[in-house]
């Protein structure tokens, strides 16, 4: 069975590029264009992996984060981060808030593939 | 008023200053005491003419009482403005 | 010699000792003061104690009396020597106070009483018409002497007309001299050095006639001596009452006679001049008298019996053949009287005028004060005053017939004036001593002066009843004017010195110990009793801030002529660190400017008309003056503690926003930092993923062609925001090069509105436009403009949620500036936004992301800034809008 991948990333672009690297390994996945309601759809379709981009119109990635972990349902799911600012006190805040993976954009897309991969299986 | 604190001692310079305004002081009373010596002999001797004498006596005061104060002035003059501690 | 000759002399003396006045006036009026202030000139005008009663009276003295003239000279002599004891401290107090007369200090002691100063100047004209009088009839007698053919017989038919001649030349030149400046201190250089000159004249013409006296009469010293025994001075008695009580009162008299004061205090008041003079002046007096007794004895022996001994000056010189001699001796006299007169005129008309005239005119014009021309009353007044006194003078010399000996009238004088010693001495040494008491002192002695000495010696029947000599007023036995309380057999002068300087101190003493001082008596009183202590400094106290600055300077103006008050405004308003002529009137300086106008009109009527400006009753209302006073200073106190605490809550305000601002800017800095790094990266990330995933192949044709426009997307992006970036570094650091020209508006509004319709292309704008305000021509840099135009337009098509967008452009031009309003009808950006929009990457939201980068407004404003204009966020125009203003001609430099 397809593991089940949620991508919220407001650049379309970037989105295209990730569910295109992901799809063609197997992976099944949705996206959505920014961190509103992205807990409740987690909690629903209970996925597998979430990656979640930092920066996102509305809520941030933070807080999509810290909605994810507080639900005892969805506070198991590992949630890959990505960002393109590259700070590191945004990984550090990332990291309180229960982030798996913390990755700087740009990334390879052996590098992210690897990433899911590993997250899943664990 | 409050009376400024006066030193009990004082710089040799500054006692003699002192010193000066109290010979300063004391030379009218003195003068007064030697202008009023003609009373004295005014009714005694009226035999000899004594008019030249007391005339020259009085001059004579007269001049030593010019030549000291000639002497203390240049000591007790300028000086209001260092006026430490003026005993009143 | 003949009549004419004499005149002639005299008149040109005079000449003389009118361009002496008149130079040393100018000199001063330079500036140049230098020698007419000195130790020497202040001694040699002290001599104004030797009238025509010492140069002829002293010698007629000795001829009744023997020794007993040494008297009058004795007495200055030991006040002088003793300096130190008194004069000193009425010299410190003089300047401090800036006295302008015995009256004014008496009345600034208590006080600023008016009334004492009324009492003072009544009783000093008093005392000193007959002493003027004596001046005019010892000039008449001169003038007699040498106009007769026989020297005796010195009754000239027209000697009144000769004395009224004499008073009115008298009269012109203190006037001319005295008169003529009504300076911030009584002070008459010119007066005062042709007194210096008839010092001098008056010494020489007596040492003269001495020594020809001594050694060309009586053959030398030895001689003298035994002529002088052998004459019939010889046989005078000594008085002791008299000799002791002669002394007090000539001491009394130089301290307190008006010219005295004047010479003394007033006009060169110093204590430099007053050391040298503690032992010059009874030197002078010793000169003065020292050939007094043999002139007397060689007139005695060699004139006729029953010449007049008072003119042996002149009359022996003539007699022995010496009419040049007998013409020295009669400047000498001439010198003498027309000295004292002058000075003793200014001085009694300073009082006239500060003391009765000023107050009259203050209380029937109030309001003259500040209006009227107080400067020319006063001057007015003087001139007025100096010929009144010298009118006195001439009816008393008229009508007293001239006949009483010389040094009777003049010890009438020196009793009367002795009456103010009490009060003075009080006043400098005793706190205690009240204005009260002093009325009740100088009344007393004055009554009692007046009653025992002075009406007498017109003679029984003249002035008082022969009944009242030898009854008493009245039956009233021990009121006898020459027998009070019984006291017979006294001399009269002794008795009236006696009796009214005894009633006047105990009234006075009694008086003051049971009354009450009023503030500012008391303030007053610590000033002149504590003159040396510097803390006491200072005693007026006028409240903050009730003086209107301008008001004060009118006034002044008023006193002291227009430049001197305006350069006495302007040195207090630079001391307070204010531009221009109006200092605030402090206490400290209107106190200063109160003693500076008691320099001109004396200290009770500065107090007056200073209290009618600061808004204070007059004089005597003054019970909450102490009070007020240091309510003043408590407040003035807590008001500066309350500006320091400000300053300190100001400066640490300052130092927090500064330290805000940096810590904004370092957070400023990192934010920027990191939005350049997500915008690179952002692009970056695309075009990576995509290339790579072009690298692996095996994709269809239509995504190899849709991901290689992607990428080529991103590059673009890139590339423009790299732009942005290059673009805003060149802006910020004002390297950018303008490239000036002349453009018309509307044509740079129509190529940013078609460059800007590419931006979201979909979307229909109605663009209202007024095209005729358009159509103007700015010197700028047009393409740069035209960027800025683009970025307004473009944000409004993106950003601009209305349903049916609208875009207003609004041109105005005005005062060399034009300013281009950007408006459109969306909800417009959020008032805690509208602070941030020109920072860089300031992009409020990403929902409508349209390529940039967050810099556009940030680069429009530095833009701008380069331009010399602005561009601001315009609130409340139901939209957003922006306006941009910039100079209709742009010059390079400015650029």
């Amino acid at each position: 069975m397809a593991s089940h991948v949620l991508l919220i990333e407001d650049e379309p672009n970037i989105a295209e590029a990730i569910r295109f690297i992901l799809s063609r390994d197997g992976w099944q996945v949705s996206t959505m264009a920014d961190g509103i309601g992205a807990a409740e759809a987690v909690r629903e379709a209970r996925h597998d992996l979430v990656i979640l981009d930092l920066m996102l119109p509305g809520c941030s990635g933070l807080e999509v984060l810290e909605a994810i972990r507080a639900d005892p349902v969805t506070e198991a799911v590992p949630v890959l981060m990505l960002t393109a600012k590259g700070q590191g006190r945004d990984r550090e805040a990332a990291e309180r808030a229960g982030v798996s993976r913390f990755m700087t954009k740009p990334f390879s897309n052996a590098e992210i593939l690897a990433s899911v991969r590993e997250l899943v299986a664990r | 008023m409050r009376r400024p604190r006066a030193p009990l001692f004082l710089k040799r310079g500054s006692y003699r200053k002192r010193r000066l305004r109290d010979a300063a002081r004391m030379l009218p009373v003195l003068g007064v005491l030697l202008f009023l010596v003609p009373i004295l002999w005014s009714p005694g001797d009226t035999t000899r003419p004594d008019t030249a004498r007391d005339g020259i006596y009085l001059f004579a005061v007269w001049i030593g009482l010019v030549l000291v104060a000639a002497l203390m002035a240049p000591g007790l003059a300028g000086e209001s403005a260092d006026d430490e501690g003026e005993e009143r | 010699m003949p009549f004419n000759i004499l005149v002639l002399s005299c008149l040109a003396y005079v000449a003389c000792l009118f361009l002496v006045a008149f130079l040393a006036e100018r000199r001063a009026a330079m500036g140049r003061i230098g020698w007419l202030r000195s130790p020497m000139i202040y001694t040699l005008s002290l001599s104004i104690y030797c009238t025509a009663w010492t140069f002829y009276g002293a010698v007629g003295y000795a001829a009744r009396s023997g020794l007993e003239f040494v008297t009058i000279y004795l007495g200055p002599t030991l006040v002088f020597v003793g300096w130190w004891l008194l004069l000193r401290k009425l010299v410190v107090i003089g300047r401090q106070q800036r006295v302008t007369s015995i009256a004014d200090l008496i009345s600034s002691r208590f006080g600023k009483s008016n009334l004492l100063g009324v009492v003072v100047t009544l009783l000093a004209v008093v005392a000193a018409t007959p002493y003027i009088a004596l001046q005019l009839q010892s000039v008449t007698l001169s003038f007699g002497v040498f106009a007769s053919e026989t020297p005796e017989g010195w009754a000239l038919p027209d000697r009144d007309s000769t004395a009224i001649w004499v008073a009115a030349g008298l009269a012109l030149f203190t006037i001319l001299f005295g008169t003529r400046n009504l300076d911030a201190k009584e002070q008459h250089h010119g007066v005062v050095l042709a007194i210096a000159v008839e010092a001098v004249v008056k010494l020489v013409a007596l040492l003269a006639v001495g020594v020809f006296v001594v050694w060309g009469l009586a053959g030398g010293p030895a001689e003298m001596i035994e002529r002088i025994d052998a004459s019939p001075i010889a046989d005078w008695e000594l008085q002791p009452g008299r000799w002791a009580g002669l002394i007090f009162v000539s001491a009394a008299a130089v301290i307190c006679l008006p010219r005295m004061f004047q010479v003394m205090i007033v006009e060169d008041g110093e204590e430099r001049h007053m050391a040298r003079a503690s032992w010059a002046f009874p030197l002078y007096l010793l000169l003065m008298s020292l050939f007094i007794v043999p002139i007397a004895v060689m007139g005695l022996e060699r004139m006729p019996a029953g010449s007049n001994p008072d003119m042996f000056m002149l009359t022996l010189p003539l007699s022995e053949g010496q009419g040049a001699l007998a013409m020295l001796a009669f400047l000498g006299g001439f010198s003498s009287a027309t000295s004292m007169v002058i000075v003793e005129s200014i001085a009694l008309a300073t009082m006239v005028s500060n003391h009765v005239v000023m107050p009259i005119w203050l209380k029937l014009r109030p309001k003259a004060a500040i209006s009227g021309d107080v400067r020319r009353i006063v001057i007015l007044s003087r001139r007025l005053a100096i010929v009144a006194v010298l009118t006195l003078g001439y009816l008393y010399y008229r009508f007293s017939g001239g006949s009483a000996a010389l040094a009777a009238i003049g010890l009438i004088a020196f009793v009367g004036m002795a009456q103010v010693l009490p009060v003075l001495v009080g006043g400098l040494y005793w706190r205690g001593a009240t204005k009260v008491g002093a009325v009740a002192g100088l009344l007393t002695g004055f009554v009692v002066w007046a009653y025992t000495l002075y009406l007498p010696s017109f003679g029984p029947g003249a002035a008082l009843s022969v009944a009242v000599f030898e009854q008493g007023p009245g039956g009233i036995g021990w009121l006898r004017p020459q027998a009070l309380f019984g006291v017979e057999g006294m001399d009269p002068l002794l008795h009236a010195l006696f009796w009214s300087m005894v009633l006047n101190t105990v009234a006075f003493c009694a008086v003051s110990l049971f009354t009450f001082p009023g503030p500012v008596e008391r303030m007053q009183g610590a000033a002149f009793v504590n003159v040396f202590d510097a803390e006491a400094a200072g005693p007026q106290g006028w409240a903050r801030g009730r003086a209107e600055p301008e008001a004060l300077l009118v006034m002044t103006q008023r006193i002291l002529g227009k430049e001197a008050a305006l350069a006495v405004f302007a040195a207090e308003a630079r001391g307070q660190g204010k531009e221009g002529y109006l200092p605030d009137a402090t206490p400290d300086f209107v106190a200063g400017l109160e003693r500076r106008l008691a320099g001109s009109v004396g200290a009770a009527t500065a107090h007056a008309m200073i209290s009618q400006i600061v808004g204070r009753a007059t004089v005597s209302v003054e019970d909450l003056m102490a009070v007020a006073n240091e309510t003043a200073q408590i407040m003035e106190y807590s008001a500066e503690l309350e500006s320091q605490r400000e300053e300190l809550t100001r400066t640490a305000r300052q130092l927090r926003e500064a330290n805000e601002k940096l810590t904004q800017l370092s957070v400023q800095k990192d934010a920027f930092l990191s939005q350049i790094s997500h915008e690179l990266r952002t692009p970056m990330t695309s075009i990576r993923a995509f290339s790579e995933i072009l690298t692996e192949g095996d994709l269809p044709p239509e995504m190899v062609a849709n991901y290689g426009r992607i990428i080529h997307e991103e590059a673009i992006r890139l590339t423009r925001l790299l732009d942005d970036l290059l673009d805003l570094s060149v802006l910020e650091n004002g390297s950018v090069q303008l490239n000036l020209s002349l453009a018309n508006l509307q044509q740079l509004i129509d190529r940013a509105l078609a460059s800007a319709s590419h931006t979201r292309p979909e979307r229909v704008f109605e663009i209202h436009r007024d095209l005729p305000s358009e159509n103007l021509f700015v010197r700028t840099d047009a393409d740069r403009l035209v960027q800025v135009f683009i970025n307004l337009i473009s944000n409004a098509r993106k950003y601009c949620d209305s349903g049916a967008p609208e875009l207003k452009i609004t041109v105005r031009q005005r005062s060399g500036r034009v300013s281009v309003d950007f408006v459109d009808n969306g909800s417009g950006i959020p008032k805690q936004s509208q602070g941030i929009i020109f920072e860089k990457f300031a992009r409020l939201t990403d929902q409508t992301r349209a390529g940039g980068a967050g810099l556009g407004l940030a680069i429009c404003r530095e833009v701008m800034a380069n331009l010399g204009g602005t561009i601001s966020y315009l609130p409340g125009q139901g939209g957003a809008a922006f306006r941009v203003t910039l100079p209709l001609r742009l010059d390079q430099k400015a650029a």
